[in-house]
């Protein structure tokens, strides 16, 4: 392959994008489907064959393409590195946006914009190659925000929705949040190291590992402050704990969305950017004992608000926010072998399980709420087994991708000394739990029991087409395979020779190798928990349904903390959005309008007419008034002459 | 053709034009109407041929001397000559102005329908004082094309405007006025002190001593930062732009705020490097609540041009954050994001004018859902709102974040609060679209709304075009100003020569007491 295919990999999408974009009003709905899906399945193709180069063949390269932003020292070109890094994720990128691409050919043909759709697809599938294909920071904040735009139009695509437009707004502006983080970071970075090209800046971070940074009078570690700023930005567009509100209000966006966007790859840009970032990260171990924490935590929350959530893409998408805080404990204890493997197996699990999910909804008229469902294993025979699949891998059933790469996050995690390792075990393995409990929840609401449905809807629900099955049956190879195939090359022993330099991990750090050494308890333990998890769904809602009412009835503050997220929106409400307003409000009156207006243009203005009226109302007309007054001018002047004159 | 005195042509060729259009007499008011925007057209259209003749001939290895010179002494007396000639920054800013008229006139076919031919006089002699602000070498010829810009501008607002447009106009003029007092004494302080007035001499030469720095620094303060608007001078801007009629406003945000910033670059930091450093915190805290302050009174609006025009407030502090970093990345970002917020938040104004022409009401509650009626307007529309809130690949980007580079050098918890301002951007930027643009259509008068005609889309695609190009590809740009931002660099890095070594020809022997007491700067 030479340079030039590489770099198509990168611009099939924009080029069909483009085309559908251009042309949007002369264009069939057949024809947009047809041009951006066959771009991205070229692009997915060439990916695959780029792999084997590059991550099997050690053919590592980078293409430069144009001059960007060059200022002094700041040089950021447009550069495309291909490494075992970014193939991966090119893999991972365009093959789970290719099997979307198709999906929602069925799943939106009811739609009046098919055009707009696919070419926004298309368009988030370029920036997110660029993303990972970054040769340098500004380069990767390029990508960042440009996904970003793109969930914010695929997520307020249905625009008439009011809720719709609240949340493509809401992921923006607190992305933006991240992005605050994230834009210090680089600058922190090109201060450090003068440089914002990964190559320069890994090569140098040994070199930079004391350097400090003076901050509010105090020398902080540069290195230390830097990493903390850049995951800020992940902490963002990954969902982590604090800046993951925008992730379950994005479910208003079509399904395909989610399953590619809010699923498999943007979410997971997060993880990427700190795996890609190792050689940074490796000489700030108190930015990585962050990580672990707000990992850890963000495993467990998600988890526990995915239990009470009725929304059956709720569910799947606090599911997703949990499985980031896993990969990003990962990192933390230095996994980011296990924290890449796992996003690769994630991505193709979860998007598969976003898109049964989307089947379900395709057939049952648009319904979202688990309680109106029940009992569609006869209706819908394939979707059921797709989700079991999906479900057996996100549990972490032996034999399932999940199991592979969720186990080795929670061992390394255990073989790691860094701080607060072993508290983001026990955190995972609750969540394991939990885990395994909603996805059986999931399970049994939507396809067991009685049917809760309408009689009408009832009598409409249908299998999906195939041409929204295919895409199912290659993410469940995915889900099925690519764990057990993916493990000696990711974690196992070929992980050295896999990842060459892509990856930097030092010696004293690497707890995928120590991963491999634990007690055995610690290996079983995960496996223990979920089939424990599944019974426990079982039980509740196929043997006794009234212990989940029990439950909280039992304990209903804790049922009302869960089930409202912990309370984060009103916090955030209450903390931000209305002093927000209000004091843009209060700016506006009292300063602008009430200080500087009043006492500024408004005042000056009146004190001018003030005083001509004063002026203007001496002259009376009156002859002996200005006699009178002449006399005075006179008399005064003459004293003034006669006598004071030595004073002046 | 290089004989001629081609940046001396480009400057007057609108007043020519003007003087053209004045003469154009005809009993039926229809063709003087149609003769004088033709007029208009052609000659806002040749003057920008000229600039871009200036570009083709521009020596970019000496992009920061001063080229194309012309010079013409009225007397022996230095104070005041006709003496002017472009640099990098000069002439983009040249470029910016001449690219923008002709699209404004372009634009004003339907907003514009009583005093055809004064408003078309009007907008070409503001052509020729906006060139000539950006061309001048001589200061008192660049107090008098500073100032000049005032009269034209005062009276498109106070004529075409809207129905306070008489008390925008005043307030308008009620500010600058301030301003340019002091900075004509200003001026005449340097010549007396220094024996010249022409300012390639005056640059980099910090001929003056600190104290009398501060005091003129002051001066020409009060002048540009109305004109920024910096907080908290700024609330002249709201009101002229909500009453101006549309060119007005594009030719008031895209150009003529950019003179005040043009002023820090040209007068103040070359001239006075002293008062700079020391009043460089000053700057940025002003800087640093013009972007918080304004971008959160921008979310209050109703009124669609207030709250662009609140967010112009709010770039510009981002203009004078990156001039005052004084380091290489600070300043070309600044110029950066003028040449940038001159593209885009003109069109922001055109794309309001754009459904105040069919709608006759900036009032955000009165649109809603308009993508359903005019698909292509919602997308231009939405291009230039994600290119106001800086996104990566438009030219926003690239200047508020090199000028952010620069801060965080100098200052990292200032940086810190300024990029704050890059989230309440998305804020009320998007609030905006997402009032006009999506939701359903609740006001039945919508309905009949048609999307851009080929005039419209002609005035849309080079602004888009343009936005794109500095996004991708800024090379030409910040190669353009390079030379001459490091030039100015170069007097601040090397700080110790500043205040003690430079001998200053006459001002010495007044001075030495103060240079004692004021040794520290």
């Amino acid at each position: 392959m030479s340079p030039l295919h590489y770099s198509l990999i990168v611009f099939l999408p924009l080029i069909g994008s483009l085309i559908v974009g251009v042309f949007f009003n002369k264009i069939t709905n057949k024809g947009a489907q047809l041009i951006t899906s066959s771009c991205v399945c070229l692009a997915a193709l060439l990916a695959i064959i780029g792999f084997v180069n590059v991550a099997l063949h050690d053919n590592a390269l980078s293409v430069f393409v144009l001059d960007w932003i060059t200022s002094g020292e700041l040089n950021a070109p447009w550069k495309l590195r291909f490494d075992t890094l970014s193939i991966v994720m090119l893999c991972v990128v365009t093959i789970v946006s290719s099997m979307v691409h198709i999906y929602s050919i069925g799943y939106m043909h009811h739609d009046p914009s098919i055009p707009r759709f696919m070419a926004y697809l298309s368009l988030f599938t370029f920036f997110m190659n660029m993303l990972v294909t970054s040769d340098n920071l500004i380069q990767l904040f390029f990508g960042w925000e440009g996904v970003g735009l793109a969930s914010y139009l695929l997520i307020g695509f249905w625009n008439e929705k009011k809720s719709a437009n609240k949340a493509s707004i809401k992921a923006f502006v607190v992305n933006r949040v991240g992005d605050f983080g994230f834009a210090l970071g680089i600058m922190a970075v090109y201060v450090i190291f003068k440089s914002v090209n990964f190559n320069t800046i890994f090569a140098n971070a040994a070199l930079h590992s004391q350097t400090e940074l003076s901050l509010l009078g105090y020398q902080v570690h540069g290195l230390t402050l830097a990493c903390i700023l850049l995951f800020i930005g992940a902490m963002g567009k990954s969902a982590q704990l604090g800046l993951h509100t925008w992730l379950p209000d994005a479910m208003e966006g079509p399904t395909p969305v989610s399953a590619l966007i809010h699923a498999a790859t943007m979410v997971t840009a997060g993880v990427f950017m700190l795996v890609r970032l190792s050689p940074l990260f490796e000489f700030a171990p108190s930015a990585l004992a962050i990580v672990t924490i707000v990992g850890a935590c963000t495993a467990f929350f998600a988890a526990t608000v995915g239990m009470t959530q009725f929304d059956i893409k709720r569910v799947i998408a606090y599911s997703t926010c949990s499985q980031l805080g896993y990969m990003f404990f990962a990192i933390g204890v230095s996994a980011y072998t296990a924290a890449m493997f796992h996003l690769v197996t994630h991505a193709f699990f979860k998007a598969l399980l976003f898109l049964c999910a989307g089947s379900v909804i395709h057939g049952v008229d648009g319904e979202q709420d688990m309680r109106n469902m029940g009992g569609l294993y006869k209706l819908m025979p394939y979707t059921y087994a797709f989700m079991w699949i999906g479900s057996l891998a996100l549990a972490g059933i032996p034999l399932f991708a999940g199991y592979y790469s969720k186990d080795m996050i929670l061992e390394a995690a255990w073989a790691s000394h860094g701080f607060g390792a072993h508290f983001a075990y026990f955190m995972g393995i609750a969540a394991a739990l939990m885990t395994a409990f909603y996805s059986w929840r999931l399970l049994f609401m939507t396809f067991h029991g009685t049917p809760r449905m309408p009689k009408k809807v009832l009598s409409h629900v249908h299998e999906s087409p195939s041409v929204m099955l295919f895409p199912l049956f290659i993410l469940a190879i995915g889900a099925l395979f690519s764990g057990a195939l993916g493990y000696e090359l990711f974690v196992g022993h070929g992980r050295v020779d896999f990842w060459q330099a892509a990856i930097f991990v030092l010696p004293a750090h690497d707890s995928v190798e120590h991963a491999h050494h634990v007690p055995l308890w610690v290996k079983k333990l995960p496996l223990v928990v979920a089939v424990f998890g599944i019974g426990l769904a079982y039980l509740a809602y196929m043997k006794r349904k009234n212990l989940p009412e029990k439950i909280t009835q039992a304990c209903p503050r804790l049922y009302q903390f869960f089930f409202n997220k912990w309370y984060f929106d009103e916090l955030y409400d209450t903390v931000f959005v209305k002093p927000t307003k209000k004091a843009g409000l209060w700016f506006w009156q009292k300063i602008d309008v009430g200080v500087i207006d009043r006492f500024g243009p408004n005042g000056i203005a009146a004190a001018a007419q003030r005083i001509s009226r004063y002026t203007s109302s001496l002259q009376t007309g009156y002859i002996y008034h200005y006699a009178f007054a002449m006399v005075f001018g006179v008399v005064v002047l003459m004293t003034v002459y006669l006598f004071g004159i030595k004073g002046l | 053709m290089l004989d001629w005195p081609l940046l001396t042509l480009t400057i007057f060729l609108p007043t020519f034009g003007a003087f053209f259009i004045f003469f154009i007499r005809n009993e039926n008011p229809e063709i003087v109407t149609r003769n004088a925007r033709y007029v208009a057209m052609w000659v806002s259209g040749f003057t920008f041929v000229l600039s871009l003749l200036l570009l083709r001939d521009f020596d970019f290895a000496a992009a920061g001397d001063f080229q194309f010179v012309n010079r013409f002494a009225f007397s022996s007396n230095s104070f005041f000559s006709y003496y002017v000639g472009v640099d990098g920054i000069s002439l983009a800013f040249i470029l910016l102005s001449t690219f923008l008229t002709p699209l404004c006139i372009l634009s004003s076919k339907h907003a514009i329908k009583k005093n055809v031919k004064e408003f078309m006089i009007a907008f070409l002699l503001l052509e020729t004082f906006m060139i000539g602000t950006f061309s001048s070498l001589n200061l008192v010829i660049f107090y008098i094309f500073f100032e000049a810009v005032l009269i034209p501008m005062f009276l498109i607002i106070g004529i075409w405007g809207g129905e306070r447009r008489v008390y925008a106009a005043f307030k308008f003029f009620l500010y600058t006025l301030l301003g340019s007092v002091l900075m004509l004494i200003a001026i005449m302080v340097i010549h007396h002190k220094t024996g010249t007035s022409n300012i390639p001499e005056l640059m980099f030469q910090n001929l003056l001593d600190p104290t009398t720095q501060k005091w003129l620094w002051v001066a020409f303060f009060a002048s540009f930062a109305v004109k920024v608007p910096m907080w908290p001078v700024h609330t002249w801007l709201p009101d002229a732009h909500v009453e101006a009629p549309t060119a007005g406003s594009v030719i008031l945000a895209g150009v003529l705020l950019k003179m005040g910033g043009y002023g820090f670059l040209r007068l103040s930091l070359p001239i006075l490097p002293d008062a700079s450093v020391y009043f460089a915190p000053f700057m940025f805290v002003l800087s640093v609540l013009a972007i918080i302050v304004t971008s959160l009174i921008a979310f209050a609006q109703k009124d669609m041009k207030k709250l662009i025009a609140y967010s112009s407030v709010a770039h510009m502090g981002f203009v004078t954050l990156g001039l005052f970093a004084l380091n290489l990345q600070g300043i070309q970002g600044a110029i950066m994001v003028m040449i940038s917020h001159g593209l885009v938040s003109a069109a922001l104004f055109l794309c309001v004018g754009v459904v105040y022409d069919r709608l006759h009401t900036r009032e955000i509650a009165r649109y809603g859902g308009l993508v359903k009626k005019m698909p292509v307007y919602a997308t231009v529309f939405m291009f230039f709102i994600f290119a106001s809130v800086g996104l990566p690949g438009t030219s926003g980007f690239v200047g508020e974040f090199l000028s952010l580079v620069g801060v965080f050098q100098a200052n990292k918890i200032i940086a810190a609060f300024a990029t704050l301002g890059v989230i309440l951007g998305a804020v009320y930027s998007l609030w905006l679209y997402r009032e006009v643009v999506f939701g359903v259509i609740i006001n039945k008068d919508l309905e009949i709304m048609k999307d851009l005609t080929l005039r419209e889309k002609l005035v849309f695609i080079p602004l888009i075009v343009m936005t794109l190009f500095f996004g991708i590809y800024p090379k030409p740009l910040l190669q353009l100003v390079e030379e001459p931002s490091a030039k100015i660099v170069a007097i601040y890095t090397l700080p110790d020569t500043l205040s003690e070594n430079l001998v200053r020809p006459s001002t010495i022997n007044i001075d030495e007491k103060n240079n004692q007491e004021h040794g520290g700067h």
